[in-house]
């Protein structure tokens, strides 16, 4: 996996709640059997007006110009400002997936949803959340101040904006470390493959018949 | 003795080790299917590395098999490459597999419990996020991620924090023609689809426990819907009745043993919950939902709501948006929206006892002029179920399609999908932006209130039916 350790990047502001997983990568697009090559059809159904099918060359494709990362000042983001409940609704790490082959390493918004929330982690892109008041008043920065940037320290866990304003977040200490390591949580997990033998002696006596086979 | 949840005995007789507050979760059964597994063998592959225990591993595809045609195999060649895919996998790691050919084949959540693959006290997880489903046997079941996948087929645990714990209690009576479905959309509308973040909900009180088996599994299988990755509901006789002699359920001494523990599998009275939410069961109508989020429903007898009335900015412009996307003016009666597909089925609804409300609707009547309607099975034996019990031809007669099982419309990765702007009344989980079809506009309801707009053509309240 790839470390994440600091980024200063271009933030494009997504200003809407409850964005679900489907619609930031649109189901036709998971039939795919690679974890790759899903950033050109990320928000397909926001970003371009015509139907989007897998292996579709998306260069030809007319583009919602409306939608906000459509928008030239945007070009090149790698933090994505949001509201509530980012990543709502099916499990597909597709999503995380579509983010990051896109451009985006952090994700700041007001609160997640579970499932995505964890998936980011194992993919090397920082979800950060923050107080609803905080996420207001970047959002309102970004829209009024074209190229606006915002500098991320994952060891110190502070936002830095361009006034010099340090904005502190939480991470789980665990995962901060396997992000700014770039660690393999299978290869961790490994290391402790007796404890998962001995539990599973210790329950076949107490459980045997999840053991029994059919 | 401190008294227990239902989630902290389930989940303490899994911890395998603690890392200061990080739990490593032993996983009793992992459930497979071709979307977010291909990646996962593959990540095994480059690894050098093999499943730790393939014997707990049970694999079906569901989300690309076509319901129609099936002799014909899947005509499209990126959904029949993942099918495949999935086929070569289960090969080559010496997993169990319900293939497209099995009459066992279904979708993941209905195939698993039907199987008696899931048992009460287990831990369960699937990529895909309705594993939720399967607490209502008193599992702790939940989705993951292709990661996870990869992290559980190799070391049959996962690294997990404990979440917190939420118990919805739904007391009371429900009215005739209020299900399931309606009580687990009227707590999504109470508690928002964020409201269970963090939380596993116990959904408890009389009304559930009153519920069939098929009915809490509708309920639990939302519970993502409101966020909690895991819903679950205390085991009973009900419970049990369900398991013994499924093929996959334990025998003999073993069902003596299991069953012993399964007994003690309910929160133990005082013991404390860091939420509680109350319900009144006879208080719900059955529920239409308007917008563009399972949260956003209302009663039959309810109307689209008026962004006007909303005073908070960021609710304001989501009602907008979803009323511009669904085509819906404000103080609309909900009786008064017209539709023009139906689709039942889903791990939602999709078992026996969906089957026999929509049948029970359907009987005599017939499907609207300018409707289409289909009902698509939840596993091929809950078909073959319905057909001997005649439903098929009941559907039929009223001029509804009888498929094949899989996951069809719910999600429309295969060729079910709506066409930009069409209306749909959906037994399914996910009324969202495009997840029918992009430019289609999903209403969640449940089997009967399906089968009551299928014949009305419009949403109408089951109970002016019966």
């Amino acid at each position: 996996m790839q470390s994440f350790v600091t980024l200063d990047g271009l933030v494009a502001p997504l200003d809407r709640a409850n964005v679900d997983t489907d619609a930031i990568i649109p189901k036709q697009f998971l039939k795919s059997i690679r974890r790759t090559g899903f950033g050109k059809y990320l928000f397909d159904e926001w970003r371009y007006l015509d139907q989007g099918q897998p292996d579709m060359d998306v260069t030809s494709r007319p583009k919602n110009a409306d939608f906000v990362l459509n928008q030239p000042r945007y070009q090149g983001a790698e933090i994505l400002l949001t509201q509530d409940n980012f990543g709502c609704g099916s499990s597909r790490e597709h999503a995380p997936w579509a983010l990051l082959d896109y451009g985006f390493r952090c994700i700041i918004a007001k609160s997640f949803a579970d499932i995505f929330f964890n998936n980011c982690f194992k993919n090397g892109i920082l979800p950060i959340v923050l107080p609803a008041k905080a996420v207001d008043d970047l959002m309102g920065q970004v829209k009024a101040h074209e190229g606006y940037r915002l500098a991320v320290d994952l060891p110190a866990q502070t936002i830095t904006t361009p006034d010099g304003e340090a904005i502190p977040f939480e991470v789980d200490p665990f995962r901060k470390d396997c992000l700014i390591n770039g660690l393999d949580d299978i290869g961790l997990t490994l290391r402790h493959v007796k404890d998962i033998r001995a539990y599973e002696t210790q329950r076949k006596t107490r459980a045997p018949w999840l053991f029994a086979g059919n | 003795m401190t008294a227990k949840t239902l989630f902290e005995k389930v989940w303490e007789a899994h911890v395998v080790r603690m890392d200061g507050d990080v739990a490593l979760l032993y996983i009793d059964r992992h459930l497979v299917h071709e979307v977010t597994s291909p990646q996962a063998f593959e990540g095994l592959r480059m690894a050098g590395r093999t499943p730790h225990r393939p014997d707990f591993t049970f694999a079906v595809p569901d989300h690309n098999v076509p319901t129609t045609g099936r002799e014909l195999g899947i005509t499209d060649p990126v959904s029949r490459l993942q099918v495949e895919t999935l086929d070569a996998n289960c090969e080559q790691f010496g997993i169990t597999e319900f293939a497209m050919g099995d009459v066992r084949q279904g979708v993941v959540h209905v195939m698993a419990p039907e199987q008696g693959i899931v048992q009460p006290g287990m831990t369960i997880v699937c990529g895909d996020s309705h594993t939720a489903t399967h607490g209502a046997l008193g599992a702790l079941a939940f989705g993951i991620g292709t990661s996870e996948v990869e992290h559980v087929l190799a070391t049959q645990c996962l690294i997990q924090k404990k979440p917190k714990s939420m118990r919805v209690t739904v007391d009371g009576t429900l009215a005739p023609g209020v299900t399931a479905k309606d009580i687990v959309l009227a707590v999504i509308g109470k508690i928002g689809t964020a409201g269970g973040t963090g939380y596993v909900i116990e959904f408890a009180g009389s009304a559930i426990m009153d519920l069939t088996m098929e009915g809490r599994m509708t309920v639990c299988n939302m519970a993502i819907e409101a966020g909690a990755r895991a819903g679950m509901i205390a085991v009973d006789e009900k419970t049990i009745d369900y398991v013994e002699g499924r093929p996959y359920a334990p025998n003999g001494n073993d069902w003596d043993q299991a069953t012993a523990w399964w007994r003690t599998l309910h929160t133990d009275a005082g013991a404390k919950f860091d939420a509680e939410v109350h319900i009144d069961a006879a208080s719900l109508q059955p529920q239409v939902t308007w917008g563009t989020s399972p949260e956003m429903v209302t009663g039959i007898d309810g109307k689209v709501p008026d962004p006007a009335a909303e005073p908070d900015a960021v609710k304001r412009t989501s009602i907008e948006n979803a009323l511009a996307y669904m085509g819906l003016k404000a103080n609309t009666p909900m009786r008064e929206v017209t539709i023009d597909r139906v689709f039942i089925g889903s791990c939602t609804n999709g078992r026996i006892e969906d089957m026999r409300a929509a049948a029970a609707i359907a009987r005599g009547r017939k499907v609207a002029a300018g409707v289409s309607a289909m009902v698509v099975p939840g596993s091929g034996l809950v078909k073959e179920q319905a057909e001997a019990e005649g439903l098929d031809r009941i559907f039929i007669e009223a001029g509804f399609e009888w498929r094949d099982p899989g996951c069809s419309m719910c999600l429309a990765m295969n060729a079910d999908q709506l066409a930009p702007g069409e209306r749909c009344a959906a037994t399914s989980n996910r009324n969202f932006e495009g997840r029918q079809g992009k430019g289609g506009r999903t209403h969640l309801v449940s089997p009967a209130m399906a089968a009551a707009a299928a014949v009305t053509g419009r949403f109408t309240d089951v109970r002016d039916l019966t």
